[in-house]
């Protein structure tokens, strides 16, 4: 590649990195305060119940205890992260919605004394019928969770609908209909929340949280203690994993405000890891139907898919999360028209929200096993038959969503090259058709390989509240001493965002990363990010950093000029220097530069602003899946199954993914294998399960998670597309190298022994289920086979905009090159 | 009911007086400062705490002061000599092997004993050393990775002999 870049491509250690090796790196719960008391919430032991009565007397009278409080003790005000779902308190009052909901909360000398304190609290519950599946859900509308929404216990009902999709469906050579589960399961961040709130006598709180929306949570707080958001100061902690669990408000984080202002004293909540799955906000377990057309030669005619969401006790992100198990699918494929009905339903379990990948692994799973089946019956290699109805670059969507630049075809090419996929899909499909006999001793393992393609959005296209300001800002200030500081409001979760910013900086001003300190997100210094949701970090905050530092540059080189007695357009910025490229004796250090600057213009401080272009589509919930550009990933999987116990052992897993520009592929590398990680987990042991109302795995042993063992070989194979959105190029990849790995998974099995398990996880037991229907002469095939009754909406009709071009580059707000 | 202790910690010695149900996790983080060792469930089942006593991986949130009197125990935080870093947290740094970082010390420790015992592990043999340590973030490719690098890095050039 071109010496265009010099930080940028580099696999450089990311500027925290030494902290956290050390062990210096302080999480939420490593903050200690002078004076800090310990808090402790009390949670429901029922699943459904209405509150009668809450008496602290006995708790109020333990030695060590400073104050019991209920949601008496906040204001009356319900709120949820979505302004379309205000469902949530804090400490319930009247009812409780689910087994793990906060009624009071402690605060004590100890955590012991809380706990304890916690005990003698009296509630009085009364018992309502706790409804614990969709099913159950839409059969008792009698039994009401929430009085708002869509209908009962129907929280959201949606239906969109691109094009005649039964005109497409009769002129097809192949029509398939498919029902697909897809269960729950939770993001397990290794750290358990926590969160330190210090109310000061002057009236002012500061919280410090282990939250990957600061930005969300600064405003929250402001309604829920009601009072005014410019006393409140929100400082995220460095995130021990996030994966979307921690996106929300949430109980803990409140009551330690509250508690803080109640004793005067600072207060730590930290949850516990049954707390933390109770918390939950994770994968929604999805219900899907799905029929698509083909012609003869692979190409899709149409879509339709029905999705319903078990959402769980209250709104969080539910809305957002039913769109997105719809609309992302046809950013893959050609899909001229499409139509798409989902819903989600309220259960009496913890709320479903938003993990890694965002409602789009359970349609995705639904669309590639589906066009495995196609395949196969079509007579066509499932990798070729993908390779070739790939969405055009820059056109848009059935449904109204830009497609800039697509690397998907390379990426199917280096996974399909990498993997030898050619000669295993027959060679492994030839062995499996020859029924050796072994000895009884012998393990009977079946080897496969299946392949499965995605996409996934970099950055949500619309705010959660709708504004017109930046989605992302930077302010950067040049030192003295040659330093830069970037401020800005982003979390970095472990993936790097704080090293991302360093290095665009450092592109841009010719500096090493290490000559930038970046200040973690704090709501009193750094300007808003929206927060590490949606892929959206390095992109939004990228391009405002790379803003910020250009509007730095121009006024350093203005003053250098000067001084050089050059014209400011012959500077450039490399090795701590600014001087012109051919006379680079006379460059000045950076340093110097910075003075000169100063002298000039007076304190060297920048800002940059990032939103997205506006190319939402013009029908009601088109805000919902337009992004700057779309990651793209493409996976083959080889695995073998036990053919006596059904267990599936994984071997390889090569990984095509479409970044843009790695701007450090170190990073990329590592956000791509810890997709396919949890992705592994997902499709083959993670479920967030219940029975008699309570979690069934509500701990590390329970709840399988894969360990080293269980981790195959990754290999990651990056595309470059320059994408024209991206700081300089760059696309995500934090969530979409997930995506295509659960279906992979689940072709391959169908590769080694011929069964279809259309559900998620795919558990032994499930393979072996299908491996005796198979050896009883039935379809081989494991799954839901029926969809509950339940009646859409009248679906919003609109015009296909399949195939239409896309402006090249959009017209952006902010920024300084108006195309 | 309190304990008095005698422990050596990161070449201290330190004596101290707690009550006696304390885990040493707590005594660590709680009473000696240490919050380079952290805690993914408190229940003995992700390896986030682990730490070195006499040199083997214990989980400290099971591990009961009391009963590890005069022991010597080696947390994130006594791995480096000075302020030269031990070859696994260079190897982990510069690899990317810590991502959120919560994950790292426990499996820092972990590897540095498998390397005290096996210098030049396989790859198959690093997986098993750590099973026991859960990473949510990393895929363990990186962590891998690293380990090799760190055991490549301390058997081509003299190091002092690790502890
Ligand atoms: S915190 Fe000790 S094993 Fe999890
Ligand atoms: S780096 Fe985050 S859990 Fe391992």
């Amino acid at each position: 590649m071109s010496k265009r870049f010099t930080v940028v491509g580099q696999p450089l250690p990311k500027i925290d990195a030494w902290g956290k090796v050390t062990g210096d790196t302080r999480f939420a719960d490593d903050m200690v305060l002078p004076r800090m008391a310990f808090g402790k919430l009390l949670r429901s032991p029922h699943a459904h119940a209405r509150v009668r009565a809450i008496d602290t007397a006995r708790a109020k009278t333990v030695p060590g205890v400073y104050a019991v409080i209920t949601g008496a003790d906040l204001p009356r005000v319900k709120f949820g992260i979505l302004p379309v779902s205000q469902d949530e308190e804090a400490l319930c009052t009247e009812k409780v919605r689910m087994v793990g909901d906060a009624v009071a909360a402690v605060a004590a000398v100890d955590e012991e004394t809380a706990d304890r304190a916690c005990r003698l609290i009296d509630v009085d519950y009364e018992p309502l019928p706790a409804l614990m599946s969709i099913q159950e859900s839409l059969a008792h509308p009698e039994v009401r969770i929430h009085e708002y929404g869509d209908g009962p216990n129907v929280h959201k009902n949606v239906a969109l609908q691109f094009g005649d999709v039964e005109a497409a469906f009769a002129a097809s050579d192949l029509v398939r209909e498919d029902v697909f589960f897809y269960e729950g399961n939770t993001h397990l961040p290794m750290e358990q929340h926590a969160a330190v709130a210090h109310a000061t006598a002057d009236g002012k709180l500061t919280l410090w949280s282990s939250t990957q929306t600061p930005h969300y949570v600064h405003r929250l707080l402001a309604r829920i203690l009601d009072m005014p958001a410019a006393h409140i100061r929100v400082i995220a902690a460095p995130v021990g994993g996030g994966f979307g669990g921690k996106l929300d408000p949430f109980a803990h984080e409140i009551a330690a405000c509250r508690l803080s202002q109640l004793i005067g004293r600072p207060v730590k909540i930290a949850c516990t890891r049954e707390e933390v799955f109770y918390i939950h906000r994770g994968r929604h377990p999805v219900l899907m139907w799905i029929k698509t057309g083909f012609t003869k030669a692979g190409d899709i005619t149409g879509c339709h898919l029905k999705t319903w969401l078990d959402g769980g006790a209250y709104g969080s992100y539910g809305v957002a999360s039913t769109f997105y198990t719809g609309v992302i699918n046809p950013v893959t494929y050609k899909m001229p028209v499409y139509k798409f009905e989902g819903a989600r339903i309220f259960t009496n379990k913890p709320p479903c929200g938003p993990k890694r990948g965002h409602g789009t692994p359970q349609p995705r799973f639904a669309l590639e096993v589906q066009l495995d089946k196609a395949a196969e019956q079509l007579g066509l290699d499932p990798a070729d038959m993908r390779r070739r109805i790939l969405v055009e670059p820059f056109t848009k969507t059935a449904n109204h969503l830009t497609v800039t630049t697509i690397g998907l075809g390379e990426c199917i090419d280096k996974v399909v090259e990498a993997s030898g996929w050619r000669d295993k899909v027959s060679r492994y499909r030839a062995a499996a058709e020859v029924d050796a006999p072994k000895p009884l001793w012998q393990p009977r393992r079946r080897r496969g390989v299946g392949i499965a393609c995605s996409s996934y959005m970099t950055g949500a296209g619309t705010a959660i509240y709708w504004n017109s300001m930046p989605h992302s800002g930077v302010v950067l200030r040049a030192d003295r001493s040659g330093g830069v500081t970037v401020l800005c409001g982003a979390t970095d979760i472990g993936q790097g965002s704080d090293s991302i910013l360093a290095y665009l900086v450092a592109e841009v001003l010719g500096l090493d990363p290490k000559d930038v300190h970046v200040h973690p997100a704090d709501t009193s210094l750094t300007p808003v990010d929206l927060g590490s949701y949606s892929s959206r970090v390095t992109l939004m905050c990228g391009q405002a950093a790379i803003q910020a530092a250009e509007r730095l540059r121009s006024a350093i080189f203005k003053a250098v000029a000067a001084k050089l007695d050059v014209d400011a357009g012959a500077l450039a910025m490399r090795e701590r220097k600014v001087g012109v490229p051919d006379d680079w004796e006379k460059a000045v250090d950076f340093a110097r530069a910075v003075e000169l600057g100063e002298a000039m213009h007076g304190v060297l401080a920048f800002a940059g602003s990032y939103a997205p272009p506006k190319r939402a589509g013009k029908y009601k919930g088109g805000g919902v899946g337009p992004s700057p550009c779309y990651s793209y990933t493409a996976c083959v999987v080889e695995l073998s199954v036990d053919e006596d116990t059904g267990e599936v052992e994984l071997h390889d897993v090569w990984i095509g993914h479409d970044i843009g520009r790695a701007l450090n592929p170190l990073l990329v590398e590592g956000q791509v294998e810890g997709s396919v990680y949890m992705g592994i987990g997902e499709a083959v042991m993670e479920a967030q399960v219940f029975r008699k109302h309570v979690h069934k795995a509500p701990s590390m042993l329970e709840y399988k998670s894969p360990t080293t063992l269980e981790t195959p070989e990754i290999h990651t194979m990056l595309v470059e597309t320059d994408d024209p959105e991206g700081p300089f190029g760059a696309k995500e990849a934090g969530q979409g190298p997930l995506l295509p790995v659960m279906p992979a998974i689940a072709n391959a099995i169908y590769h080694a022994v011929g069964v279809r398990v259309d559900e998620i996880p795919i558990t032994p037991e499930k393979v072996l289920k299908g491996l005796e229907l198979k050896r009883q002469g039935k379809a081989a095939r494991v799954g839901p086979d029926r969809v509950p009754l339940f009646t859409f909406k009248q679906p919003l009709v609109v015009e296909s905009a399949f195939g239409a071009p896309a402006e090249a580059i959009a017209v952006r707000p902010f920024s300084d090159t108006p195309s | 009911m309190n304990i008095r202790l005698s422990l050596t910690v990161n070449d201290e010695s330190r004596e101290l007086l707690v009550p006696v149900h304390k885990t040493l996790l707590e005594v660590l983080r709680e009473d000696l400062d240490l919050i380079g060792t952290k805690h993914g469930c408190e229940l003995g089942e992700c390896g986030t705490c682990t730490v070195l006593v006499d040199g083997a991986p214990v989980l400290s949130c099971i591990a009961l002061p009391a009963d590890l009197q005069d022991s010597d125990i080696t947390t994130v935080e006594g791995m480096a000599d000075g302020s030269r870093l031990h070859p696994l947290q260079q190897a982990f740094a510069e690899l990317g092997a810590a991502q959120c970082g919560y994950c790292t010390p426990g499996i820092l420790l972990t590897a540095k004993a498998l390397l005290a015992d096996d210098p030049t592990p396989t790859r198959q043999r690093i997986r098993e050393a750590l099973a026991g340590n859960l990473c949510r973030c990393t895929g363990y490719t990186k962590i891998l990775d690293a380990v090799e690098l760190a055991a490549l890095r301390m058997g081509q050039r003299p190091v002092r002999a690790m502890t």
